[in-house]
Protein backbone atom coordinates (compact mmCIF):
# COMPACT_ATOMS: atom_id res chain seq x y z
CA UNK A 1 0.00 0.00 0.00
CA UNK A 2 2.54 2.57 1.15
CA UNK A 3 6.18 1.60 0.69
CA UNK A 4 9.00 3.62 2.15
CA UNK A 5 12.25 2.41 0.66
CA UNK A 6 15.69 3.42 1.82
CA UNK A 7 14.78 7.03 2.51
CA UNK A 8 17.76 9.22 3.30
CA UNK A 9 17.72 12.96 3.81
CA UNK A 10 20.81 15.10 4.18
CA UNK A 11 20.51 18.83 4.72
CA UNK A 12 23.47 20.70 3.33
CA UNK A 13 24.29 24.22 4.36
CA UNK A 14 27.41 26.31 3.94
CA UNK A 15 29.38 25.11 6.91
CA UNK A 16 27.76 21.89 7.97
CA UNK A 17 26.01 18.86 6.63
CA UNK A 18 23.27 17.33 8.71
CA UNK A 19 22.05 13.83 8.07
CA UNK A 20 18.49 13.98 9.37
CA UNK A 21 17.31 10.59 8.14
CA UNK A 22 19.80 7.85 7.35
CA UNK A 23 17.99 4.84 5.98
CA UNK A 24 14.31 4.19 6.51
CA UNK A 25 12.42 1.29 5.06
CA UNK A 26 8.97 0.10 6.04
CA UNK A 27 5.63 -0.82 4.49
CA UNK A 28 2.10 0.04 5.51
CA UNK A 29 -0.58 -2.52 4.68
CA UNK A 30 -3.94 -1.35 3.33
CA UNK A 31 -6.32 -0.51 6.17
CA UNK A 32 -3.61 -0.50 8.80
CA UNK A 33 -3.35 1.98 11.68
CA UNK A 34 0.33 2.35 12.49
CA UNK A 35 2.07 4.70 14.86
CA UNK A 36 5.51 6.08 14.33
CA UNK A 37 7.21 7.06 17.55
CA UNK A 38 10.65 8.47 18.18
CA UNK A 39 12.55 10.86 20.41
CA UNK A 40 11.96 14.53 19.71
CA UNK A 41 14.17 15.95 17.00
CA UNK A 42 14.65 12.54 15.37
CA UNK A 43 13.47 13.57 11.92
CA UNK A 44 9.82 12.49 12.21
CA UNK A 45 8.62 15.64 10.52
CA UNK A 46 11.25 15.35 7.79
CA UNK A 47 10.11 11.79 7.09
CA UNK A 48 6.47 12.84 7.01
CA UNK A 49 7.18 15.66 4.62
CA UNK A 50 9.02 13.27 2.32
CA UNK A 51 6.17 10.76 2.47
CA UNK A 52 3.62 13.44 1.64
CA UNK A 53 5.66 14.65 -1.32
CA UNK A 54 6.42 18.06 0.19
CA UNK A 55 10.13 17.36 0.40
CA UNK A 56 12.53 15.51 -1.92
CA UNK A 57 14.54 12.74 -0.27
CA UNK A 58 18.30 12.74 -0.90
CA UNK A 59 17.96 9.10 -1.89
CA UNK A 60 15.37 6.34 -1.68
CA UNK A 61 11.75 6.48 -2.71
CA UNK A 62 8.19 6.40 -1.44
CA UNK A 63 5.61 4.37 -3.33
CA UNK A 64 1.89 4.89 -2.84
CA UNK A 65 -0.10 2.00 -4.34
CA UNK A 66 2.91 1.16 -6.48
CA UNK A 67 3.34 4.69 -7.83
CA UNK A 68 6.36 6.75 -6.95
CA UNK A 69 5.58 9.87 -4.89
CA UNK A 70 7.03 12.92 -6.63
CA UNK A 71 4.74 15.63 -5.34
CA UNK A 72 1.74 15.56 -3.04
CA UNK A 73 -0.18 12.50 -4.29
CA UNK A 74 -3.94 12.85 -4.85
CA UNK A 75 -4.84 9.89 -2.64
CA UNK A 76 -3.24 11.26 0.50
CA UNK A 77 -4.33 13.66 3.24
CA UNK A 78 -2.13 15.13 5.94
CA UNK A 79 -3.10 16.51 9.34
CA UNK A 80 -0.48 18.84 10.76
CA UNK A 81 0.37 19.55 14.36
CA UNK A 82 -0.25 23.29 14.08
CA UNK A 83 -4.04 23.26 13.75
CA UNK A 84 -4.10 27.04 14.15
CA UNK A 85 -2.00 27.42 11.03
CA UNK A 86 -3.44 24.69 8.85
CA UNK A 87 -7.04 25.95 8.65
CA UNK A 88 -7.84 28.91 6.42
CA UNK A 89 -8.92 31.65 8.86
CA UNK A 90 -10.87 33.54 6.18
CA UNK A 91 -13.10 30.56 5.54
CA UNK A 92 -15.83 29.08 7.69
CA UNK A 93 -15.56 25.51 8.96
CA UNK A 94 -17.75 24.31 6.10
CA UNK A 95 -15.70 26.16 3.48
CA UNK A 96 -12.48 24.77 4.93
CA UNK A 97 -13.72 21.20 4.65
CA UNK A 98 -15.25 21.78 1.24
CA UNK A 99 -12.27 23.52 -0.41
CA UNK A 100 -10.24 20.36 -1.25
CA UNK A 101 -13.42 18.73 -2.56
CA UNK A 102 -14.01 21.66 -4.91
CA UNK A 103 -10.43 21.28 -6.04
CA UNK A 104 -11.19 17.61 -6.74
CA UNK A 105 -14.10 18.84 -8.92
CA UNK A 106 -16.75 16.85 -7.06
CA UNK A 107 -20.39 17.71 -7.75
CA UNK A 108 -22.05 20.07 -5.29
CA UNK A 109 -24.44 17.43 -3.94
CA UNK A 110 -21.61 15.00 -3.25
CA UNK A 111 -19.58 17.76 -1.58
CA UNK A 112 -22.43 18.65 0.75
CA UNK A 113 -22.86 14.99 1.63
CA UNK A 114 -19.15 14.53 2.42
CA UNK A 115 -18.88 17.77 4.42
CA UNK A 116 -21.91 16.90 6.52
CA UNK A 117 -20.86 13.32 7.08
CA UNK A 118 -17.31 14.17 8.10
CA UNK A 119 -18.23 17.08 10.37
CA UNK A 120 -20.84 14.91 12.07
CA UNK A 121 -18.24 12.15 12.46
CA UNK A 122 -15.91 14.45 14.39
CA UNK A 123 -18.77 15.82 16.50
CA UNK A 124 -19.00 19.25 14.89
CA UNK A 125 -22.33 18.96 13.09
CA UNK A 126 -23.40 22.30 14.59
CA UNK A 127 -20.29 24.32 13.74
CA UNK A 128 -20.59 24.66 9.94
CA UNK A 129 -20.92 28.44 9.89
CA UNK A 130 -18.29 29.23 12.53
CA UNK A 131 -14.83 30.48 11.70
CA UNK A 132 -11.93 28.29 12.93
CA UNK A 133 -10.67 30.99 15.31
CA UNK A 134 -14.02 30.99 17.08
CA UNK A 135 -13.37 27.38 18.15
CA UNK A 136 -11.14 25.88 20.83
CA UNK A 137 -7.85 24.24 19.86
CA UNK A 138 -9.26 20.73 20.11
CA UNK A 139 -12.23 21.66 17.95
CA UNK A 140 -9.97 23.26 15.36
CA UNK A 141 -8.00 20.03 15.11
CA UNK A 142 -11.31 18.18 14.70
CA UNK A 143 -12.07 20.43 11.71
CA UNK A 144 -8.67 19.62 10.20
CA UNK A 145 -9.37 15.91 10.73
CA UNK A 146 -12.84 16.24 9.19
CA UNK A 147 -11.31 17.96 6.18
CA UNK A 148 -8.83 15.09 5.78
CA UNK A 149 -11.55 12.43 6.12
CA UNK A 150 -13.94 14.20 3.71
CA UNK A 151 -11.17 14.13 1.11
CA UNK A 152 -11.58 10.32 1.07
CA UNK A 153 -7.84 9.66 1.08
CA UNK A 154 -6.33 6.23 0.60
CA UNK A 155 -3.69 7.13 3.16
CA UNK A 156 -3.99 9.52 6.07
CA UNK A 157 -0.80 10.91 7.59
CA UNK A 158 -0.91 12.68 10.93
CA UNK A 159 2.04 14.64 12.25
CA UNK A 160 1.82 14.85 16.05
CA UNK A 161 -1.70 16.20 15.71
CA UNK A 162 -2.43 16.32 19.45
CA UNK A 163 0.89 17.67 20.71
CA UNK A 164 -0.57 21.12 21.29
CA UNK A 165 -3.89 20.30 22.99
CA UNK A 166 -4.61 19.67 26.66
CA UNK A 167 -4.64 16.17 28.15
CA UNK A 168 -8.42 15.73 28.39
CA UNK A 169 -9.01 16.90 24.82
CA UNK A 170 -6.17 14.71 23.73
CA UNK A 171 -7.77 11.56 25.17
CA UNK A 172 -11.05 12.43 23.39
CA UNK A 173 -9.26 13.00 20.11
CA UNK A 174 -7.37 9.70 20.42
CA UNK A 175 -10.67 7.86 20.74
CA UNK A 176 -11.98 9.86 17.81
CA UNK A 177 -9.09 8.63 15.65
CA UNK A 178 -9.85 4.99 16.57
CA UNK A 179 -13.55 5.55 15.79
CA UNK A 180 -12.86 7.21 12.44
CA UNK A 181 -10.45 4.48 11.52
CA UNK A 182 -13.09 1.81 12.28
CA UNK A 183 -15.71 3.75 10.39
CA UNK A 184 -13.79 4.75 7.24
CA UNK A 185 -11.14 1.98 7.16
CA UNK A 186 -8.51 4.36 5.88
CA UNK A 187 -4.84 3.41 6.09
CA UNK A 188 -3.39 5.69 8.74
CA UNK A 189 0.11 6.60 9.85
CA UNK A 190 0.14 8.49 13.10
CA UNK A 191 3.37 10.21 14.08
CA UNK A 192 3.89 11.05 17.74
CA UNK A 193 6.56 11.44 20.37
CA UNK A 194 4.19 10.17 23.06
CA UNK A 195 4.79 6.49 23.82
CA UNK A 196 1.45 5.91 25.56
CA UNK A 197 -0.39 7.49 22.68
CA UNK A 198 1.44 5.31 20.15
CA UNK A 199 0.66 2.09 22.01
CA UNK A 200 -2.94 3.07 22.73
CA UNK A 201 -3.75 4.01 19.14
CA UNK A 202 -1.78 1.69 16.93
CA UNK A 203 -2.10 -1.83 15.66
CA UNK A 204 1.58 -1.52 15.15
CA UNK A 205 4.26 0.78 16.49
CA UNK A 206 7.35 1.70 14.50
CA UNK A 207 10.12 2.99 16.74
CA UNK A 208 12.65 5.40 15.30
CA UNK A 209 16.18 5.92 16.52
CA UNK A 210 17.69 9.26 17.27
CA UNK A 211 18.96 11.26 14.30
CA UNK A 212 20.37 10.17 11.87
CA UNK A 213 17.23 8.12 11.89
CA UNK A 214 16.73 4.45 11.25
CA UNK A 215 13.91 2.09 12.33
CA UNK A 216 14.84 0.51 15.65
CA UNK A 217 11.90 -1.73 16.15
CA UNK A 218 8.60 -2.69 14.54
CA UNK A 219 6.20 -3.83 17.20
CA UNK A 220 2.77 -5.42 16.74
CA UNK A 221 0.30 -4.16 19.34
CA UNK A 222 -1.78 -7.15 20.36
CA UNK A 223 -4.26 -5.24 22.51
CA UNK A 224 -7.96 -5.94 21.89
CA UNK A 225 -9.50 -3.94 19.06
CA UNK A 226 -12.06 -2.20 21.29
CA UNK A 227 -9.98 0.13 23.40
CA UNK A 228 -10.91 2.67 26.01
CA UNK A 229 -8.87 5.11 27.96
CA UNK A 230 -9.49 3.50 31.34
CA UNK A 231 -9.27 -0.28 30.93
CA UNK A 232 -6.82 -0.43 28.03
CA UNK A 233 -4.35 1.90 29.65
CA UNK A 234 -4.46 0.01 32.96
CA UNK A 235 -4.12 -3.47 31.43
CA UNK A 236 -0.87 -5.39 32.13
CA UNK A 237 -0.27 -5.95 28.40
CA UNK A 238 -0.41 -2.18 27.79
CA UNK A 239 2.21 -1.69 30.50
CA UNK A 240 4.46 -4.35 28.93
CA UNK A 241 4.23 -2.87 25.45
CA UNK A 242 4.74 0.61 26.80
CA UNK A 243 7.83 -0.53 28.71
CA UNK A 244 9.25 -2.14 25.60
CA UNK A 245 8.79 0.98 23.48
CA UNK A 246 10.15 3.13 26.27
CA UNK A 247 13.25 0.99 26.55
CA UNK A 248 13.90 1.17 22.81
CA UNK A 249 13.47 4.94 22.76
CA UNK A 250 15.66 5.33 25.79
CA UNK A 251 18.37 3.27 24.17
CA UNK A 252 17.92 5.24 20.97
CA UNK A 253 18.67 8.42 22.87
CA UNK A 254 21.99 7.16 24.24
CA UNK A 255 23.92 5.44 21.44
CA UNK A 256 27.08 3.60 22.53
CA UNK A 257 30.02 5.72 21.41
CA UNK A 258 28.63 8.45 19.19
CA UNK A 259 28.39 11.90 20.74
CA UNK A 260 24.95 13.35 20.04
CA UNK A 261 24.10 17.02 19.63
CA UNK A 262 20.85 18.77 20.38
CA UNK A 263 18.93 17.35 17.46
CA UNK A 264 21.19 16.05 14.79
CA UNK A 265 24.71 14.83 14.29
CA UNK A 266 27.01 17.06 12.33
CA UNK A 267 29.21 15.35 9.82
CA UNK A 268 32.46 16.71 8.48
CA UNK A 269 31.68 18.80 5.42
CA UNK A 270 33.21 18.36 2.01
CA UNK A 271 35.22 21.53 2.61
CA UNK A 272 36.93 19.80 5.51
CA UNK A 273 37.79 16.85 3.31
CA UNK A 274 39.27 19.22 0.79
CA UNK A 275 41.57 20.82 3.27
CA UNK A 276 43.03 17.47 4.39
CA UNK A 277 44.34 16.85 0.90
CA UNK A 278 46.99 19.51 1.17
CA UNK B 1 -29.09 52.92 21.66
CA UNK B 2 -27.53 55.18 24.29
CA UNK B 3 -24.17 53.68 23.29
CA UNK B 4 -24.66 54.77 19.69
CA UNK B 5 -25.71 58.27 20.79
CA UNK B 6 -22.70 58.47 23.07
CA UNK B 7 -20.30 57.48 20.29
CA UNK B 8 -21.97 59.87 17.87
CA UNK B 9 -21.67 62.65 20.44
CA UNK B 10 -17.99 61.88 20.97
CA UNK B 11 -17.30 61.79 17.24
CA UNK B 12 -19.21 64.99 16.41
CA UNK B 13 -18.35 66.95 19.56
CA UNK B 14 -15.01 68.42 18.58
CA UNK B 15 -15.90 69.24 14.94
CA UNK B 16 -18.98 71.14 16.18
CA UNK B 17 -16.90 73.06 18.74
CA UNK B 18 -14.27 73.91 16.13
CA UNK B 19 -16.85 75.07 13.59
CA UNK B 20 -18.60 77.16 16.24
CA UNK B 21 -15.29 78.74 17.29
CA UNK B 22 -14.48 79.52 13.66
CA UNK B 23 -17.98 80.88 13.08
CA UNK B 24 -17.91 83.31 16.01
CA UNK B 25 -14.26 84.29 15.66
CA UNK B 26 -14.72 85.19 12.01
CA UNK B 27 -18.28 86.54 12.21
CA UNK B 28 -17.30 90.19 12.21
CA UNK B 29 -14.08 89.76 10.28
CA UNK B 30 -13.30 92.53 7.86
CA UNK B 31 -9.93 91.04 6.93
CA UNK B 32 -10.01 90.40 3.20
CA UNK B 33 -8.11 87.12 3.54
CA UNK B 34 -10.17 85.75 6.44
CA UNK B 35 -13.80 86.13 5.38
CA UNK B 36 -16.57 85.15 7.83
CA UNK B 37 -17.37 81.40 7.87
CA UNK B 38 -20.92 82.25 6.82
CA UNK B 39 -19.58 83.60 3.52
CA UNK B 40 -17.34 80.56 3.05
CA UNK B 41 -20.23 78.16 3.68
CA UNK B 42 -22.44 80.13 1.35
CA UNK B 43 -19.82 79.79 -1.36
CA UNK B 44 -19.45 76.08 -0.58
CA UNK B 45 -23.15 75.51 -1.11
CA UNK B 46 -23.64 77.87 -4.03
CA UNK B 47 -20.45 77.26 -5.96
CA UNK B 48 -19.00 73.88 -4.98
CA UNK B 49 -22.29 72.08 -4.58
CA UNK B 50 -23.66 74.17 -7.45
CA UNK B 51 -22.19 74.47 -10.95
CA UNK B 52 -18.68 73.46 -9.84
CA UNK B 53 -19.84 70.01 -8.72
CA UNK B 54 -20.31 68.79 -12.26
CA UNK B 55 -17.67 71.06 -13.81
CA UNK B 56 -14.77 70.40 -11.40
CA UNK B 57 -15.50 67.94 -8.61
CA UNK B 58 -16.80 65.12 -10.79
CA UNK B 59 -13.89 65.23 -13.32
CA UNK B 60 -11.43 65.22 -10.41
CA UNK B 61 -13.07 62.25 -8.75
CA UNK B 62 -13.24 60.35 -12.05
CA UNK B 63 -9.51 60.87 -12.66
CA UNK B 64 -8.81 59.86 -9.07
CA UNK B 65 -10.86 56.69 -9.50
CA UNK B 66 -9.17 55.82 -12.80
CA UNK B 67 -5.65 56.45 -11.47
CA UNK B 68 -6.30 54.57 -8.25
CA UNK B 69 -7.87 51.63 -10.06
CA UNK B 70 -4.93 51.45 -12.45
CA UNK B 71 -2.49 51.50 -9.53
CA UNK B 72 -4.42 48.80 -7.67
CA UNK B 73 -4.49 46.42 -10.63
CA UNK B 74 -0.84 46.97 -11.59
CA UNK B 75 0.52 46.92 -8.04
CA UNK B 76 -1.32 43.85 -6.86
CA UNK B 77 -0.45 41.82 -9.97
CA UNK B 78 3.17 42.92 -9.88
CA UNK B 79 3.31 42.49 -6.11
CA UNK B 80 2.08 38.89 -6.32
CA UNK B 81 4.66 38.16 -9.01
CA UNK B 82 7.53 39.74 -7.06
CA UNK B 83 6.43 38.20 -3.78
CA UNK B 84 6.23 34.70 -5.26
CA UNK B 85 9.42 34.58 -7.30
CA UNK B 86 12.83 35.16 -5.80
CA UNK B 87 14.29 35.71 -9.28
CA UNK B 88 11.78 38.39 -10.23
CA UNK B 89 12.34 40.05 -6.86
CA UNK B 90 16.12 40.13 -7.32
CA UNK B 91 15.69 41.48 -10.83
CA UNK B 92 13.14 44.21 -10.14
CA UNK B 93 13.88 45.40 -6.62
CA UNK B 94 16.76 47.83 -7.38
CA UNK B 95 14.85 49.40 -10.27
CA UNK B 96 11.70 49.75 -8.20
CA UNK B 97 13.62 51.31 -5.32
CA UNK B 98 14.88 53.93 -7.76
CA UNK B 99 11.45 54.74 -9.19
CA UNK B 100 9.98 54.85 -5.72
CA UNK B 101 12.55 57.45 -4.68
CA UNK B 102 11.36 59.89 -7.36
CA UNK B 103 8.82 62.36 -5.89
CA UNK B 104 5.77 61.95 -8.15
CA UNK B 105 5.10 65.73 -8.63
CA UNK B 106 8.47 65.98 -10.43
CA UNK B 107 7.08 63.56 -12.98
CA UNK B 108 4.29 65.89 -14.02
CA UNK B 109 6.46 67.84 -16.52
CA UNK B 110 7.86 64.61 -17.96
CA UNK B 111 4.48 62.94 -18.18
CA UNK B 112 3.11 66.09 -19.84
CA UNK B 113 5.64 65.55 -22.62
CA UNK B 114 4.84 61.85 -22.86
CA UNK B 115 1.08 61.77 -22.35
CA UNK B 116 0.04 65.33 -23.26
CA UNK B 117 -1.85 67.64 -20.94
CA UNK B 118 -5.16 65.80 -20.92
CA UNK B 119 -6.74 63.40 -18.48
CA UNK B 120 -4.31 60.61 -19.45
CA UNK B 121 -1.36 62.44 -17.94
CA UNK B 122 -3.20 63.14 -14.69
CA UNK B 123 -4.39 59.55 -14.36
CA UNK B 124 -0.84 58.28 -14.90
CA UNK B 125 0.60 60.70 -12.32
CA UNK B 126 -1.96 59.57 -9.74
CA UNK B 127 -1.36 55.90 -10.54
CA UNK B 128 2.42 56.23 -10.50
CA UNK B 129 2.45 57.97 -7.14
CA UNK B 130 0.03 55.81 -5.23
CA UNK B 131 1.19 52.42 -6.53
CA UNK B 132 4.25 52.15 -4.25
CA UNK B 133 2.66 51.59 -0.88
CA UNK B 134 0.25 49.11 -2.49
CA UNK B 135 3.04 47.28 -4.31
CA UNK B 136 5.40 47.04 -1.35
CA UNK B 137 2.70 45.90 1.04
CA UNK B 138 1.48 43.29 -1.43
CA UNK B 139 5.01 41.92 -1.82
CA UNK B 140 5.43 41.67 1.95
CA UNK B 141 2.01 40.10 2.42
CA UNK B 142 2.59 37.51 -0.29
CA UNK B 143 6.01 36.63 1.07
CA UNK B 144 4.63 36.13 4.56
CA UNK B 145 2.09 33.43 3.63
CA UNK B 146 2.22 30.87 6.42
CA UNK B 147 4.31 27.80 5.56
CA UNK B 148 1.93 25.34 7.22
CA UNK B 149 -1.02 26.82 5.34
CA UNK B 150 1.00 26.64 2.16
CA UNK B 151 1.90 22.97 2.80
CA UNK B 152 -1.74 22.23 3.56
CA UNK B 153 -2.81 23.72 0.25
CA UNK B 154 -0.17 21.71 -1.59
CA UNK B 155 -1.16 18.40 -0.02
CA UNK B 156 -4.75 19.00 -1.17
CA UNK B 157 -3.58 19.76 -4.69
CA UNK B 158 -4.45 23.45 -4.49
CA UNK B 159 -2.01 25.04 -6.92
CA UNK B 160 -1.88 27.71 -9.60
CA UNK B 161 -4.87 30.01 -9.94
CA UNK B 162 -6.80 28.27 -7.16
CA UNK B 163 -3.86 28.79 -4.81
CA UNK B 164 -3.77 32.48 -5.69
CA UNK B 165 -7.50 32.91 -5.15
CA UNK B 166 -8.00 30.81 -2.03
CA UNK B 167 -4.63 31.16 -0.29
CA UNK B 168 -2.23 33.89 -1.42
CA UNK B 169 -4.58 36.84 -1.90
CA UNK B 170 -6.68 36.28 1.23
CA UNK B 171 -3.55 35.65 3.32
CA UNK B 172 -1.97 38.85 2.05
CA UNK B 173 -5.18 40.89 2.22
CA UNK B 174 -4.56 42.55 5.62
CA UNK B 175 -1.24 43.88 4.31
CA UNK B 176 -2.72 44.75 0.93
CA UNK B 177 -5.44 46.81 2.62
CA UNK B 178 -2.83 48.67 4.67
CA UNK B 179 -1.14 49.58 1.39
CA UNK B 180 -4.44 50.51 -0.25
CA UNK B 181 -5.24 52.91 2.58
CA UNK B 182 -1.88 54.69 2.29
CA UNK B 183 -2.20 54.69 -1.49
CA UNK B 184 -5.59 56.38 -1.29
CA UNK B 185 -4.27 59.39 0.63
CA UNK B 186 -1.34 59.72 -1.78
CA UNK B 187 -3.79 59.52 -4.70
CA UNK B 188 -5.87 62.40 -3.35
CA UNK B 189 -2.78 64.58 -2.95
CA UNK B 190 -1.67 63.79 -6.48
CA UNK B 191 -5.13 64.39 -7.86
CA UNK B 192 -4.83 68.01 -6.69
CA UNK B 193 -1.18 68.40 -7.71
CA UNK B 194 -1.74 67.03 -11.20
CA UNK B 195 -4.44 69.67 -11.71
CA UNK B 196 -2.19 72.57 -10.76
CA UNK B 197 -0.43 72.34 -14.11
CA UNK B 198 -2.03 72.69 -17.49
CA UNK B 199 -5.55 71.86 -16.43
CA UNK B 200 -8.86 73.31 -17.51
CA UNK B 201 -11.02 71.81 -14.78
CA UNK B 202 -10.81 69.92 -11.50
CA UNK B 203 -10.68 70.70 -7.80
CA UNK B 204 -7.01 71.69 -7.75
CA UNK B 205 -7.43 73.87 -10.83
CA UNK B 206 -10.55 75.59 -9.46
CA UNK B 207 -9.00 76.33 -6.06
CA UNK B 208 -5.93 77.92 -7.63
CA UNK B 209 -8.09 79.87 -10.08
CA UNK B 210 -10.30 81.17 -7.28
CA UNK B 211 -7.21 82.27 -5.35
CA UNK B 212 -5.70 84.01 -8.37
CA UNK B 213 -8.91 85.90 -9.04
CA UNK B 214 -9.15 86.90 -5.34
CA UNK B 215 -12.34 84.91 -4.78
CA UNK B 216 -11.16 84.30 -1.23
CA UNK B 217 -14.32 82.75 0.21
CA UNK B 218 -14.41 80.33 -2.69
CA UNK B 219 -10.77 79.38 -2.11
CA UNK B 220 -11.49 78.57 1.53
CA UNK B 221 -14.59 76.68 0.50
CA UNK B 222 -12.52 74.66 -1.99
CA UNK B 223 -10.28 73.59 0.85
CA UNK B 224 -13.31 72.48 2.85
CA UNK B 225 -14.58 70.61 -0.20
CA UNK B 226 -11.30 68.73 -0.52
CA UNK B 227 -11.36 67.90 3.18
CA UNK B 228 -14.92 66.60 2.86
CA UNK B 229 -14.03 64.53 -0.19
CA UNK B 230 -11.03 62.96 1.57
CA UNK B 231 -13.12 62.26 4.63
CA UNK B 232 -15.88 60.61 2.60
CA UNK B 233 -13.44 58.44 0.67
CA UNK B 234 -11.72 57.34 3.89
CA UNK B 235 -15.11 56.45 5.35
CA UNK B 236 -16.05 54.46 2.26
CA UNK B 237 -12.68 52.70 2.42
CA UNK B 238 -13.27 51.75 6.05
CA UNK B 239 -16.62 50.20 5.20
CA UNK B 240 -15.11 48.06 2.43
CA UNK B 241 -12.11 47.11 4.57
CA UNK B 242 -14.20 46.09 7.57
CA UNK B 243 -16.27 43.90 5.33
CA UNK B 244 -13.32 42.21 3.61
CA UNK B 245 -11.19 41.79 6.73
CA UNK B 246 -13.88 40.77 9.16
CA UNK B 247 -12.15 37.40 9.57
CA UNK B 248 -8.83 39.10 10.29
CA UNK B 249 -10.18 41.40 12.99
CA UNK B 250 -11.99 38.43 14.56
CA UNK B 251 -8.82 36.34 14.44
CA UNK B 252 -6.80 39.12 16.07
CA UNK B 253 -9.39 39.53 18.82
CA UNK B 254 -9.39 35.76 19.44
CA UNK B 255 -5.58 35.71 19.62
CA UNK B 256 -5.49 38.64 22.03
CA UNK B 257 -8.02 37.18 24.42
CA UNK B 258 -6.38 33.74 24.58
Amino acid sequence: MLDVRGIKKVYESKDRTVEAVRDLTFTLQAGELACLVGPSGCGKTTLLKIMSGLLEPTSGEVLLEGKRVEGPPPGMAVVFQEYGRSLFPWMTVRENVELPLKQKKLAAARRTELVEESLAAVGLAEAHAAYPWQLSGGMQQRVAIARAVAYEPHVLLMDEPFAAVDAQTRADLEDLIRDLWHKFQVTTLFVTHDIDEAVYLGQRVLILSNSPTVIRDDLAVDLPDQRDQLTTRSSPRFAELRARVYEQIHRAKTPAAEPVGAGATALPTSADHGSTEF
Amino acid sequence: MTGVLRRLGLALGLPIVLLAAWWFASANSTDFFFPPLSEILQSLVEEWFGPRLAADVVPSVLRLAAGYALAVVVSISLGVLIGTSRTVRGLLEPVLEFFRAIPPPVLVPIFMLLFGIGDGMKVVVIAFGCMWPILLNTVEGVRAVDTVLSDTARTYGITGAARLRTLVLPAASPQIFAGLRQGLSVAIILMVISELFAASNGLGFAVVQAQRSFAIAETWAGMLMLGLLGFLLALLFRVVENRQLRWYHGLRRAQRSS
